[in-house]
């Protein structure tokens, strides 16, 4: 970044003395700048962006990095079920991680089982933070009765354990990817509007919202353009934290058999599946697919906790 | 006084805050609880006339309501009785296009540069917004614009692209003021504006505003805790306590020899580096809270000369010297 | 002041803190010498070090800072070196801090007298009806009505006037040979500040305690200091005692600023102003930090001048200073200030 240091060429009269007198403001690093190496001051954060990456990439490609496609009949053969991880196929492959019951490669299950994990989790996180935000923004802006209204609504789903509600929400939905995402959604979105409303009420507070009254802004600009802008920060925090939220629950209602059909094999219906082969001895159906979640979640949640540290303008030096 | 209009008159106005109940609040309430509504008489009965290319000055301490004032006057706050008269024309009268020219022709200046300004907007855009979603200046023209007006406020306009953070208080201040200037404004309340800034650059943004004064014909009420600036820059001056005026007189008149306790208290306390280590004795007492403010006077308690008239009746504002007006019981003695 | 050993001084007192984007100097070699009884107003703008200089005083200097070198002594005994446990033992007893905000001090949550007695009793064996009597006397003496039901209140039952007392309240109860005092004045109202001054240049002149009052404001130290020290970027500029250094002084900095203040000036006439901004203790100009906005700055300011002895008690760290004002021309300007002249159009 360079400091500009024109003068300029006509100034008008009274600015001509102080425009001379103001000196160029000393470079200063780009807030993105500013933000990566506030962020990679801890090495553990990095190493959890790096493996959340990696856990993404592998997602994204999945179909062109696994080494067979484990959905495709005329390629998994039964004859290959529940071997330990490092054998060799009947074809000559190997099974790195081994395979399981059906005789799937369990790596190419598991990447399979990531795409659709991370999909759920993060198509559910951007569906309850837009419900969320709205909401939030809605009752921080309208005050009174709105407000308290909407917020005894949060508070009472907050009250309620997410599993349950989800529980009760697939129940009634029956089983589906759009089901899921839907249970998802209406068990996280109070999380954000709380988040939302909470930020949004101290930024309405602040100088430059009064300044835009003032300048006869209307309510939608300053309430999109000035005031949302603001609180974005703790809302990519919990952001990043529920979309983990979003993933264990996922792998929960999976496990337990009443969140994705058999078709979508999530994760969590890798590791229902492998659950009953583990008293055999035949650990590695579930413990694989079990790793690849936690480290997916614990990666979430630390690159969740440094986000919340850098972006904290409490914290900002 | 002579009989021209007006720039701006104030009728009256008062401006409460009134703290509800909330639901766990009137649930206390229906057990035995003594939970009561709160309201705040943030300004209380207050009228005042500004005229075309005067400075006002508005002093008070803390609670007594000169930034809500300031708020009514800019349009922030509604007035919760009273008038604000722009121009012969009472604002809350006024709809569409005419309410829009009289907020616009208003505007303020913030006391806390960092906070008035939006963190997340670029300098050219809080400076041209405004203009370009009201159509005051063709869209082609916007980016000229807020060049023209960072160089009115001593501003490079090639600092355009940044944002707030990378600006110092003082540079800060002047783009609050080209924000405003922007909106092509003949009024501008300045709310503490230099309160926050160090004490060299506070001469820097009150030349700015002697500038400005000349080169724009701005009128100004200019609030401040601070006598000095006050005394230096203002025609008139408005000293408030607790919600009311208790004295409004031209600036000469009221720093040779104020008339209200209040103000003489207030005068003779700021310290100067002119008047060094006089012996004085301070005003006793605690500034009440204005959630209950004492009867009568609001200054009775801390008065020396209080009586019990003060106690009990409020002081109205009279005429004491021609435009010199003061709220206190003592000035009805001699008459 | 007087013939007696000054009972705090500091030499070449330098306190650095190592950021990521360098070393800010933010105490860059500040001296001065403090007798009993005396106060001294430490001015400067935001940035210039001078609570970093009172926090230095208290050993309370966090990392990424560090004092880095100098020596202060307090009654003759070296500071600077000692462990944790040693400052933790000084400081309250026999130096103590006013801080701006009196909740710095103050625990929200406990009453005012079991904070007191606790301060007293952690330094000193005393019973506790003795030093509640002492918490009391404490309270009273800095102007706190019915200190009695006082002490049992909690600190937000007071207002912030009154908070900040019982902080200088707690900060007198060991009897400290120096107080801290950063800005405590500042966050309050005309009034209340003036009541507050009063009471504390009272309350030196009874006790013999020292003081230094760090401040932006030159007129709060004209009406209570003895003498002032003026800093600029990490160092003194100028010092001297009050009414000299305000009436005449030499430095052009200090002469800016008093002369921008409106009662220095002509009322409606433009304010004298200082051009510029404080620079970034990071990337200080070579030489005398001032001299890119001074108007008398030359090639000589590429080198930085010292502390010199300006006659009068006075010192001055300028290449090119102002003339001490003749015995004519003293107050000239605050006379012309008083006046009622107006220019206006």
């Amino acid at each position: 970044m360079t400091t500009p240091n024109t003068q300029p060429g006509a100034t008008p009269p009274g600015g001509a003395a102080l425009a001379a007198a103001m000196p160029a403001v000393p470079p200063v690093e780009s807030p993105l700048r500013r933000f990566l190496t506030d962020f990679s001051a801890s090495w553990l954060a990095l190493l959890a962006a790096l493996m959340l990456a990696v856990i993404i990439l592998i997602a994204l490609f999945a179909p062109w990095i696994s080494p067979q496609d484990p959905y495709d009949l005329a390629v998994v053969s039964i004859f290959d079920a529940r071997l330990p991880p490092g054998s060799t196929s009947m074809e000559g492959t190997t099974f790195w991680l081994g395979t399981d019951g059906a005789g799937r490669d369990l790596l190419s299950a598991i990447f399979y089982g990531l795409r659709i994990s991370l999909s759920v989790g993060v198509m559910s996180g951007i569906l309850a933070i837009i419900v969320g935000m709205s909401v939030g923004l809605a009752a921080a802006y309208a005050g009174g009765r709105t407000e308290t209204l909407i917020m005894r609504v949060v508070d009472l789903q907050l009250s309620l354990p997410a599993v349950l509600i989800a529980l009760i929400l697939l129940a009634i939905l029956g089983k589906g990817v759009d089901k899921i995402i839907i249970a998802l959604v209406i068990a996280q979105w109070a999380y954000y509007a709380r988040t939302v409303r909470a930020s949004a009420l101290v930024e309405r507070r602040r100088e430059y919202v009064e300044a835009a009254a003032c300048l006869g802004l209307g309510h939608a600009r300053i309430v999109f353009r000035h005031i949302l802008p603001n609180c974005v920060a703790p809302l990519i925090v919990v952001g990043t934290v529920q979309t983990a939220h979003a993933i264990a629950l996922e792998a929960t209602l999976s496990f337990l058999g009443v969140g994705l059909p058999l078709t979508e094999p999530s994760l969590g219906l890798l590791i229902s599946n492998g659950f009953e082969y583990m008293l055999s001895g035949k650990y590695w159906i579930a413990v694989f697919p079990g790793v690849a979640l936690l480290l997916t979640i614990v990666s979430i949640n630390i690159v969740g906790d440094q986000l919340r540290d850098v972006l904290n303008p409490r914290l900002q030096k | 006084m002579t009989g021209e209009q007006p720039l701006l008159r104030l009728e009256g106005v008062s401006k409460r805050f009134t703290k509800h109940l909330d639901a766990a609040e009137k649930l206390v309430n229906l057990v035995g609880g003594r939970r009561r509504e709160e309201v705040v008489h943030a300004v209380d009965d207050v009228s005042l006339d500004v005229r075309e290319g005067e400075v006002v000055g508005l002093v008070g301490e803390s609670g007594c309501g000169k930034s809500t004032l300031g708020r009514v006057v800019a349009g922030v706050h509604q007035p919760s009785d009273g008038k604000v008269i722009w121009r012969g024309k009472n604002v809350a009268g006024l709809s569409g296009a005419a309410r829009r020219d009289a907020l616009l022709k208003i505007q303020m200046i913030f006391q806390d540069p960092m906070s008035s300004l939006n963190p997340r907007m670029r300098v050219a855009d809080i400076i041209g917004e405004a203009p370009r979603v009201h159509g005051l200046v063709p869209a082609a023209e916007i980016p000229a614009y807020v060049d023209e007006m960072l160089q009115r406020v001593g501003l490079d306009p090639a600092y355009k692209t940044r944002y707030p953070h990378q600006f110092s208080g003082g540079q800060r201040q002047r783009i609050g003021i080209a924000r405003a200037l922007a909106v092509k404004p003949d009024f501008l309340v300045c709310d503490e504006s230099i309160a926050a800034l160090d004490v060299s650059i506070q001469a820097q943004v009150l030349n700015l505003f002697m500038d400005l004064r000349t080169d724009l014909g701005l009128t100004y009420l200019f609030i401040s805790h601070d006598l000095g600036v006050v005394e230096h820059l203002s025609d008139r001056v408005v000293i408030m306590y607790l919600g009311r005026v208790v004295e409004s007189a031209p600036t000469e008149a009221l720093f040779s020899g104020p008339n209200h306790p209040y103000a003489r208290a207030l005068l003779d306390e700021v310290p100067r580096i002119d008047r060094r280590k006089r012996e004085f004795q301070p005003v006793k007492g605690e500034i009440p809270s204005p959630l209950s403010p004492p009867s009568g006077c609001h200054f009775h308690p801390r008065c020396p000369h209080a009586t019990a008239r003060c106690r009990e009746e409020v002081p109205r504002l009279r005429e004491i010297a021609p435009g010199w007006t003061s709220a206190c019981h003592l000035n009805d003695a001699g008459a | 002041m007087s013939q007696t050993p000054p009972v705090l001084q500091v030499e070449d007192l330098r306190t650095h803190f190592f950021t990521r984007a360098g070393v800010a100097r933010a105490v860059d070699g500040v001296s001065f010498s403090l007798g009993r009884g005396e106060v001294m107003g430490l001015v400067g703008e935001s940035g210039s070090g001078k609570t970093v200089t009172g926090f230095s005083l208290l050993g309370l200097v966090d990392p990424p800072g560090r004092i880095v070198g100098g020596s202060i002594r307090l009654g003759g005994e070296e500071l600077i070196g000692r462990s944790e446990r040693d400052w933790q033992a000084l400081r309250g007893t026999r130096i103590a801090m006013i801080f701006q905000d009196p909740m710095m001090t103050l625990n929200p949550v406990l009453r005012i007298d079991t904070q007191m007695i606790e301060a007293i009793r952690a330094h000193a064996p005393v019973s506790e009806a003795d030093a509640r009597e002492r918490a009391r006397a404490a309270l009273a003496r800095v102007g706190i009505p019915s200190p009695d039901e006082r002490l049992a209140a909690y600190p937000h039952q007071f207002s912030g006037g009154m908070r900040q007392r019982v902080a200088i309240a707690i900060a007198l109860l060991n009897e400290p040979d120096v107080i801290v005092a950063d800005e405590p004045t500042t966050a309050l109202d005309v009034t209340i500040q003036a009541q507050i001054l009063y009471e504390v240049r009272k309350l030196c002149a009874e006790t013999g305690m020292a003081m230094i009052w760090i401040t932006h404001d030159l007129a709060v130290v004209g009406g209570l200091a003895d003498k002032v020290a003026v800093m600029y970027a990490g160092r003194i500029v100028e010092e001297g005692p009050v009414d000299a250094v305000l009436d005449g002084p030499l430095h052009p900095y200090t002469h800016g600023l008093v002369g921008s203040v409106p009662s220095q000036n002509r009322r409606g006439q433009k304010l004298t102003q200082i051009p510029g901004m404080a620079p970034s203790l990071l990337s200080l100009p070579p030489g005398c930090s001032f001299a890119p906005r001074c108007a008398r700055a030359d090639g000589a300011c590429t080198a930085m001048p010292d502390l010199v002895a300006a006659g009068g008690d006075r010192a001055m760290r300028c290449h090119h200073p102002h003339q001490p004002p003749g015995e004519t021309a003293v107050r000239a300007t605050g006379e012309v200030a008083g006046e009622t002249g107006r220019a206006r159009a």
